[in-house]
């Protein structure tokens, strides 16, 4: 094996280009180095201008999500030696506007996180003296896989729909309303529901399934949105058929 | 509830894929390779034109190819929109939908004239 690595990063510092280019950093290609790894070598011992995010190292914050090789990947979890022997191309994320070098401007994807109320509503909340909310096992496993996402936004990246139509809600949003609906102490499936059946929410999918495959924690946003497709339909044939008190 | 028309859209859709995915390749199997290669007896026509005749067959066959022309409405929409970048929602989909009237219009004629 050889003993360094091209790695080929993507460069856009706004005070001084006026449109992103490569530059280019031997590394040492080291079986249990990552991309992150690298890109951490070039920043301390290469050139300390680089930009880019990281947290946790392990896969947790959802922090360093970037393209490696075209693919959206956490570059925390993306060993170098896969890309032997190189070079590799390390660009930031697709579908965001580029900040500085590989960092991206997330404010679109957190203004539409909170819209879809990713938390738990109650009608009533109980007082602390009448004790915790129990779950059983089952209850659990029913919403756990969804509740994985570390909003590291590989999805947002990875979906043709969210770079056509920014509009669309996107799928770590439409996953983790989900993952609240699908909790037992949840009531506020249907305050998501009134958001998810605009124009801008789940029927913008158009199940192409990118979203689940780049996901780095297995939540299956794409099973999440055709979940929800169902849901969403089935509430609105009741609401159109049934007469209230029977919905 | 918010009434929103793309729901039921949806349903059609995926109701049409599910029906066609189901029926489709039964039917191109039996009518296009089994009966003219002389695997299985073809049916006789007036056995064929009695079944279609039945007023039940009329609505099975009709709400079949009413939902498969919505599913492929709906398809092609998206291909328009989405693929060839043609970015007049309205107009597309008009045109897909308003597809999907004059075919179920031509199933009705060629459906009603089967049951006379």
């Amino acid at each position: 094996m050889a003993d360094e690595i091209r790695v080929e990063v993507a460069r856009y510092r706004p005070d001084k280009d006026r449109e992103p280019g490569w530059q280019e950093y031997d590394v040492p290609l080291r079986t249990d180095w990552t991309v992150l790894d690298a890109l951490n070598h070039v920043k301390n011992e290469v050139d300390s201008t680089l930009a880019f995010r990281w947290s946790c190292r392990m896969g947790i914050c959802g922090s360093c999500g970037m393209n490696v090789q075209g693919e959206p990947r956490l570059s925390c979890a993306t060993f170098l030696t896969d890309y032997a022997p190189g070079p590799v191309r390390v660009e930031p994320l697709a579908n965001f506007p580029v900040v500085r070098d590989l960092v991206v401007d997330i404010d679109d994807f957190l203004e539409k996180l909170p819209r879809v109320k990713p938390w738990i509503i109650r009608d009533e909340e109980k007082s602390v003296d009448d004790g915790e909310y129990l779950q059983s096992p089952e209850e659990l496993e029913a919403y756990q896989q969804f509740s994985m996402c570390i909003n590291c936004m590989l999805c947002y990246a990875a979906c043709p729909v969210y770079g056509l139509d920014p509009d669309f809600v996107g799928p770590a949003a439409i996953a983790l309303a989900e993952r609240y609906d699908l909790d037992s102490r949840d009531q506020g499936a249907r305050q998501r529901l009134d958001v998810l059946i605009e124009a801008e929410g789940v029927y913008g999918c158009t199940f192409v399934g990118e979203c689940t495959r780049v996901c780095p924690k297995h939540v299956d946003p794409a099973g999440a949105i055709q979940r929800y497709k169902l849901k969403a339909a089935q509430e609105s044939v009741k609401a159109f058929l049934l007469p209230r008190a029977f919905r | 509830m918010k009434f929103r028309i793309e729901p039921f859209v949806w349903l059609a859709f995926s109701g049409g894929g599910v029906l066609a995915a189901l029926f489709m390749p039964v039917l191109a199997f039996l009518f296009a390779l089994a009966f003219p290669l002389g695997w299985i007896d073809p049916p006789s026509h007036d056995h064929l034109d009695a079944i279609v005749s039945n007023p039940l067959t009329f609505l099975v066959l009709f709400g079949l190819f009413v939902v498969m022309l919505v599913h492929a409405a709906h398809r092609f929409r998206y291909t328009l929109y989405d693929g060839l970048q043609i970015k007049h929602r309205v107009l597309v989909g008009t045109l897909c939908y308003g597809a999907v009237l004059v075919g179920a219009f031509a199933c009705l004629q060629f459906l009603g004239g089967a049951t006379q």
